[in-house]
């Protein structure tokens, strides 16, 4: 049988989001009542969550977290990381025992920053060296897995329904001021656990809800641009798009989302000139990493998050505001579950992205 | 009669019960086939002079005509076969080397027809294509390697090298004023402009008639030069370099003098008579840099407002080539496959030499990958793109769009016969004869290819919604789309794509 | 009247319970999400409080199912008869494949809404939407009606984009003062005469009856009907082989 990375998983799924603009610290109960609400939507192959803010004392320090499915893997890693990186902390991640979560490789996590002499000598900007760093891992060390890999924030994933793994990891042990999560329903057994979702590099983290159609094409213009698809799965070439246009090429949020959910030609037409000029810009110049099929993203970053529905929106999703807090899930329940009386809860169309970010001046 | 006579090909068999000596057969065939015996008042054939063009077949109103192969035959030999046996009897006799027309009609493998596409069930839906958008709008051209930022930050739109515009990704491939008529130009030309897309005029140079289809057309620059002045260069929508042709890779071409007369002549700029013939290399291009001299000579020739097309054969090592190309600054590369066709060819070199496009366009794309320049070119494939199916298999594999030859001169009427080297093309096509070109109807032949391209076309949007893609450019490399059948390990790896099953 | 608490069970439970209930009315609370609430139901009266799951109503054969707020997706799928009426919004495939009954739905419908809805005989489905609907909005209707009133669009067109595409069967009908601009080639559209107009007023008088608006504000705005221009509009594509 071949696990995820040797063979592409089609995979369907349930994602939640909770946001505080004001930067409350939220622990992670909520987004786990969130997700556990939608349990019919996933079939226990996997689950995950990521959290913003949740590192406060070392929040200047990348957290890595990795996975490791043998002592030689772990070692290879580790003599990797020390060579690269001033680690300050490397420890297990502290877990608890639930009978749901098996098989379970070794998870630990790093607090550190890259050596200042190598970035120089690189010539390379910090998070372009960590980015690096990553790849080079995940292709080159054969059973070690990097699956979080930003500051003041992680991912915790694993085989399992959501609201397992969200106890196996004691998530309740941690506050930040965002949280995504994921519950996944691959039609394959995955095996590794590092094809659940959130997927995660540097403090991109993406959760997904959907089967692209032009999973091949985007990847294979990816791939000219130094990132390796190892999981072979929709979430990281996603994630490696949002990577390239927003951090390495500079567009925002909204040009990124632009790209990759752009309107259909009948609808550009329709647009006055300027508009037009621009969306036919995009559609031309990034025409391989428009994203075709059904998907629904959460995206979170540093002081942030975006939803975003595929242009046809053929998968569901809700966004809720209650004062300064923001709510996004598969399903009108799931917001429901954690926020019953709402201010506000709408549909966003297909294409049309919510970007929210902490209000200004708030320090986390 | 002598020891090298060929075996007649072909046999005219006339039902006498349906003739009725109308002589629609004797007008019809510029091969002299049939003529009119007055004293028996009967139709007699001489099958000799057949070349199977169907001409005579279609226009008998009573169907009483049919042309069969001849069962005349050598003693059966798997390896010396009767052609094999009369190519011998045909140079001992001449001396000459053999001449032919069209594309390579040898059995080597169709790889278009070992590779089966994709659909979407469950995992993700298929599309509608009827009821819901599905785009194949297409650009091609040089892509920028990073956005710029107006002062008010703003993306700024007007950087972009010069692009051409498709609404379907086929284009008419390059046939010269000269190997095909007029007519048959103006129809190309005026089916273009209809379906939003392009013509190639070939190394004929452009007729003065059809300038005004500029808009549409792709001004071919050939070893031979003929018809290049910068009027020609500035008419079309882009320049095509031909640097070769799938169907003879490696050699030039020659148009005997008694074909440059009239429009020809004028057209191409030589004098009636003279011989034109097409060098086999561009005598300016011996090495990769003076490719890129040619290609800047271009653009500033015309300011930088065309696209540059570099045309290639597929060759042996065409992904190297091709990667140096997309480095000597041109806007796309057109790869033409050993299937494409021809007006006349050296047969040894049509059916030897070459490689088929499938391989050639897998090959080209996954290395311009490796090499991270897969943006500074489009990849235009052509050699024997037959139907739809072939196009969408194309695009997966990583093309742009296909060129079309052949099948666009079937639209008009071609029935393949493979004789265009005599120039007595009884469907005013592969011919200068103004009364065979006058059977030719610029209005109809127009009609018939923008039928065509038009049913592709709602026959790839077919494809690709049953695939769940809306927009053609997420199908262009997404090889896993395809998989073969009955491919063995190498081909599959080269295709890049995974078996049947897999 | 029994009622049902929702809360802690997962749909098989709760439906379980809904259809052994001997009453034929049923309040239900604390839904969250539950699925296939009233699934194939018949003969029943259901009010539910919360948020009930996908597929509420889906295959209804009769009876009647209220929601006091939201429903979600797939509300109404495939039903052949009853009325669904959602005291609020409710989301993408609102009744998908429709063969009868009604769905009236206060506030705004997500995404195709009424896609593929058919009539047959006597069966006749309808849904009326008091807000905005999404985009693809009675794509491949085959047959029924559907009513957007856009009551809050301020006389703009209550639609998303690709407004009835693939109709060919039916009527739509929008409350606004412009059509949508994007509307297919196989579709007319024209202002509706008074008899058409008249012809709705029942169930304009029950729509608002139902959730208390005042009929004269439903009257404040012009209506258009939309219909398919033939019923094989595709004939030409094709030539046999």
């Amino acid at each position: 049988m071949q696990y995820e990375g040797g063979t592409r998983i089609p995979s369907g799924c349930a994602i939640a989001g909770i946001f505080s603009r004001s930067g409350r610290k939220i622990n992670g109960g909520p987004a786990i009542r969130s997700i556990a609400v939608m349990h019919d939507r996933s079939n226990g192959l996997g689950g995950g969550f990521a959290a913003y803010g949740i590192y406060p004392k070392q929040k200047d320090l990348y957290a890595l977290h990795v996975f490791y499915d043998s002592r030689r893997a772990q070692d290879e890693c580790e003599r990797l990381l020390r060579s690269a990186f001033d680690v300050s902390a490397a420890e297990k991640i502290p877990t608890r025992r639930v009978p749901e979560i098996t098989d379970a490789p070794a998870v630990w996590r790093y607090f550190g920053l890259p050596f200042r002499k190598l970035l120089e000598d690189a010539g390379l900007d910090e998070r372009e060296f960590v980015a690096r760093f990553v790849m080079k891992v995940n292709t080159q060390v054969r059973g070690a897995y990097v699956f979080s890999s930003g500051k003041n924030m992680g991912v915790f994933k694993a085989v399992g329904f959501p609201e397992d793994v969200g106890r196996f990891y004691r998530l309740e042990e941690y506050e930040g001021y965002c949280w995504t999560a994921h519950g996944r329903y691959p039609t394959n057994t995955p095996g590794w656990w590092g094809g659940a979702h959130p997927f995660a590099l540097l403090d991109y983290s993406v959760v997904h809800n959907g089967e692209i159609s032009s999973y091949d094409a985007n990847r294979r213009f990816i791939e000219m641009y130094g990132y390796g698809c190892t999981l072979l799965t929709d979430t990281e070439v996603i994630t490696y798009i949002i990577d390239y246009l927003n951090r390495r090429s500079g567009l925002s949020l909204k040009e990124t989302a632009d790209v990759i959910a752009a309107p259909f030609w009948s609808e550009i037409a329709a647009m006055p000139a300027e508009k037009k000029r621009y969306y036919t810009y995009l559609r031309n110049v990034f025409s391989s990493l428009l994203i075709t099929g059904p998907f629904s993203i959460l995206v979170g970053f540093s002081g942030g998050m975006m939803a975003l529905n595929d242009r046809l929106k053929l998968r569901s999703m809700v966004v809720g505001e209650k004062g300064d807090t923001v709510y996004v899930a598969s399903e009108e329940c799931a917001v429901r579950a954690v926020e019953p009386d709402l201010d506000r809860l709408w549909s966003p169309h297909g294409g049309e992205p919510v970007i929210v970010t902490l209000n200004k001046g708030v320090q986390i | 009669m002598g020891i090298h006579d060929t075996i007649q090909e072909y046999e005219v068999v006339r039902d006498p019960a349906r003739c009725t000596v109308c002589r629609a057969c004797e007008r019809q065939c510029a091969n002299g086939v049939h003529t009119y015996d007055a004293a028996a008042g009967k139709m007699r054939s001489d099958a000799a002079k057949c070349v199977n063009c169907h001409r005579c077949v279609v226009f008998c109103p009573e169907r009483a005509l049919k042309i069969v192969k001849n069962d005349d035959t050598y003693r059966l030999n798997a390896q010396w076969s009767n052609e094999a046996i009369d190519e011998i009897y045909r140079q001992a006799e001449t001396g000459g080397m053999l001449l032919s027309s069209m594309g390579c009609p040898k059995p080597y493998p169709v790889y278009w027809d070992r590779m089966l596409l994709n659909a979407s069930q469950v995992t993700n839906p298929s599309i509608d294509p009827l009821r819901e958008p599905m785009e194949t709008r297409t650009f091609l051209g040089k892509k920028p390697d990073r956005i710029e930022r107006t002062p008010d930050g703003r993306i700024r739109t007007d950087n972009l090298p010069p692009q051409l515009v498709l609404d379907v990704p086929i284009l008419f491939s390059a046939m010269s004023y000269g190997a095909i008529s007029y007519n048959a130009h103006e129809c190309l030309a005026r089916a273009a402009g209809e379906l939003g897309t392009y013509y190639n005029t070939g190394e004929g140079g452009l007729h003065e008639n059809l300038y005004r289809y500029g808009p549409n057309t792709i001004v071919q620059v050939a070893s031979g030069r003929f018809g290049v002045h910068k009027k020609y260069l500035e008419a079309g929508a882009a320049i095509e370099i031909k640097i070769g042709q799938g169907a003879k890779p490696g050699i030039g071409g020659h148009l005997p003098g008694a074909k440059i007369v009239g429009d020809i002549s004028r057209t191409r700029m030589i004098p009636e008579g003279s011989d034109a013939i097409s060098p086999a290399p561009h005598h300016d291009i011996y090495s990769i840099e003076d490719l890129r001299q040619l290609v800047y000579s271009l653009k500033e020739a015309t300011e930088y407002r065309k696209p540059i097309i570099v045309k290639i054969a597929a060759v042996h090592n065409v992904a190297a080539i091709a990667s140096g190309i997309a480095r000597s600054g041109a806007d796309i590369i057109a790869i033409d496959g050993f299937r494409a066709g021809t007006g006349a060819a050296p047969t040894r070199i049509r059916d030897n030499v070459g490689i088929p496009i499938e391989l050639a366009l897998a090959a080209v794309d996954e290395r311009l990958r490796q090499e991270k320049i897969r943006s500074r070119v489009s990849l235009i494939a052509g050699g024997s793109i037959r139907s739809s199916a072939d196009v969408v298999k194309a695009i997966a594999l990583g093309a742009d769009a296909v060129y079309i030859g052949t099948a666009a001169l079937l639209a008009l009427g071609c029935h393949l016969c493979r004789a265009c080297q005599a120039g007595r093309c009884n469907w005013g096509i592969a011919t200068q004869r103004p009364d065979l070109v006058r059977r030719l109807d610029p209005e109809a032949g127009t009609r018939s290819l923008v039928n065509l391209v038009s049913a592709w076309k709602h026959e790839i949007m077919e494809m690709m919604g049953g695939m769940g893609i809306n927009s053609i450019e997420a199908l262009r490399g997404n090889r896993l789309m395809l998989r073969g059948v009955g491919l063995n390990d190498r081909e599959l790896r080269v295709l890049g794509i995974k078996h049947a099953g897999e | 009247m029994i009622r049902i608490d929702a809360k802690g069970k997962n749909f098989r439970q709760l439906n379980g319970e809904i259809r052994s209930a001997r009453d034929p009315e049923i309040e239900v609370e604390n839904c969250l999400g539950q699925r296939y609430i009233g699934a194939g139901m018949s003969g029943k009266s259901l009010l539910l409080r919360g948020v009930p799951g996908n597929a509420l109503g889906c295959y209804l054969d009769g009876g009647a199912i209220r929601v006091r707020g939201n429903a979600q997706d797939q509300t109404g799928d495939t039903m052949n008869a009853g009325a669904i009426v959602v005291e609020g919004s409710s989301g993408d495939a609102t009744g998908y494949s429709m063969r009868g009954g009604k769905i009236f739905v206060r506030d705004d419908a997500g995404y195709r809404v009424g896609i593929h809805m058919k009539a047959y005989r006597d069966q006749q489905p309808l849904i009326v939407v008091g807000g905005a609907a999404g985009s693809f909005l009675g794509e491949y209707q085959a047959g029924g009606t559907i009513v957007v009133l856009g009551l809050r669009s301020g006389g703009k067109a209550p639609v998303g984009n690709l407004c009835c595409a693939g109709m060919h069967g039916g009527r739509m009908i929008l409350r606004c003062r412009r059509l949508p601009a994007d509307l297919p080639a196989q579709v007319a559209a024209a202002p509706a005469t008074a008899e058409e107009i008249a012809g709705i007023g029942g169930v304009l008088d029950e729509f608002c009856a139902c959730f208390g608006i005042p009929k004269r504000t439903v009257m404040e705005e012009p209506f258009f009907v939309l219909k398919p221009n033939t019923k094989n509009p595709y004939r030409a594509l094709y030539t046999f082989n």
